[in-house]
């Protein structure tokens, strides 16, 4: 069971990330929507965050999930590198947005037919309400790629750099073989595919083109513990508050 | 067999008993209405009800638990619990009939029935909720809180929000 153990608290962890990126656009997006877009769907990768971590407490024993998700040293986090980079400009957020969110749709559709329950049917539940992230990000990339010169060439650019970084998503973990024999997940290298497929035509209709990656291991590490210098201040910063109480201070 | 009758009975009573209790977000909607309520179960003094989530990250859920807790407490039971189900998944198609005609009073569009998967185009049509006309565009499919989108309508030039589809 370490093999679902893994999985989920590597899909848990991505989220939390992705989610506080994602919400240090409150109050500073380009335009309101955008703002009121970015928070929103930093309110639903935290919740689902927390709804995986719950199955990390309920099945397998760990501590509630506030604790779990905030006590934890950066080594034992398994979080890709894509979800731990800075915000950067639109350009590259509204790119990381495209490229992890297909991923993350197409692995919880995977999970549906997981034999693991309670994964299950959470993925029942979540791959419906992502729906809404793959459809925003997808009404960014055709806008912008088809925009003008200047947003065309930035949003290349943007892919150009996030694309060998969003390979780490697909790094597989030392249970890969389990997950595949128990059939708890169809696996990294199906789960690779099938977001090529999906993500490829989207990126020619909106004129850019996907970047061919020199080194495709250049994203990995996150998977087994390896992290960017970029996830040390996001987690500190997570934990500004908590850290400044002792230990058991109720709220 | 009178025993069984009898917690039906009692099964409908707290159903009832939960018309009261609204989703913080629209006052207007009894958590029944909005089909957040997946079973009642009623064993002597006891009492189970089993309830989801609309959207996963929903902020209200702990302050709906409470609330449906105390509701049933006041029926005079001894123990009430109040549980997330995980076996259901909340969907649009949910909300009963009364449900929708209070989410339109209140002011909001509403989701088509979609039996499933909703798409993209579904999310862009949406009613007027002031006029009644389908002459209207989707601004942003995010909106004050996670289950609404907003939508603008060409008719009375009035923007609204749609109670989404999921």
């Amino acid at each position: 069971m370490q093999s679902v153990k893994e999985l989920i608290l590597k899909m848990a962890d991505d989220a939390l990330i992705i989610g506080h990126r994602n919400s240090e656009w409150t109050g500073i997006g380009p335009i309101l929507e955008e703002d009121i877009a970015l928070s929103s769907m930093a309110q639903d990768k935290v919740g689902h965050a927390l709804a995986l971590y719950t199955i990390l407490h309920d099945e397998f024993g760990e501590a509630v999930p506030d604790q779990f998700a905030f006590g934890r040293k950066e080594k034992d986090f398994r979080c890709c590198h894509l979800v731990e980079y800075p915000i950067g400009e639109y350009d590259f957020t509204a790119v990381r947005h495209f490229l992890f969110d297909h991923a993350e749709i197409l692995r919880y559709e995977l999970l549906t037919q997981s034999t693991f329950e309670p994964l299950a049917l959470l993925a029942k539940k979540i791959k419906g309400e992502l729906k809404y992230h793959v459809m925003h990000a997808d009404s960014w990339i055709t806008r912008l790629g088809l925009g003008n010169d200047e947003s065309h060439s930035r949003m290349q650019s943007a892919l150009n750099n996030a694309y060998p970084i969003a390979l780490g998503i697909f790094e597989e973990g030392q249970f890969e073989n389990e997950l595949l024999e128990q059939k708890f997940f169809g696996g990294e290298k199906v789960l690779r595919e099938m977001w090529e497929e999906k993500i490829e035509p989207i990126i020619g209709r909106a004129h850019l083109e996907l970047p061919k990656a020199k080194d495709e291991t250049i994203g990995m590490g996150g998977r087994n513990g390896y992290h960017t210098l970029h996830l040390q201040p996001l987690l500190d910063e997570m934990n500004e508050v908590i850290s400044s109480e002792a230990t058991g201070t109720e709220w | 067999m009178t025993e069984i009758i009898i917690e039906k009975n009692l099964v409908e009573e707290i159903l009832a008993a939960l018309e009261d209790v609204k989703d913080p977000e629209i006052p207007f909607i009894s958590v029944v209405e909005l089909g957040i309520i997946t079973a009642v179960e009623v064993d002597n003094d006891n009492v189970k009800v089993k309830m989801i989530p609309t959207f996963t990250a929903c902020p209200a859920i702990k302050l709906m638990q409470q609330q449906i807790r105390d509701r049933v407490l006041v029926m005079g039971f001894n123990k009430v619990e109040v549980v997330i189900d995980p076996s259901v998944a909340w969907s649009s198609d949910r909300v009963s009939e009364a449900g929708i005609k209070k989410l339109e009073k209140f002011g909001l569009g509403t989701a088509h029935r979609h039996g499933g998967e909703f798409s993209f185009n579904e999310l862009s049509q949406s009613k007027c909720p002031h006029c009644g006309s389908n002459n209207t565009t989707m601004q942003s499919m995010f909106g004050s809180t996670l289950c609404r989108s907003m939508h603008y309508c060409f008719d009375c030039k009035q923007g609204f929000e749609r109670f989404k589809p999921l």
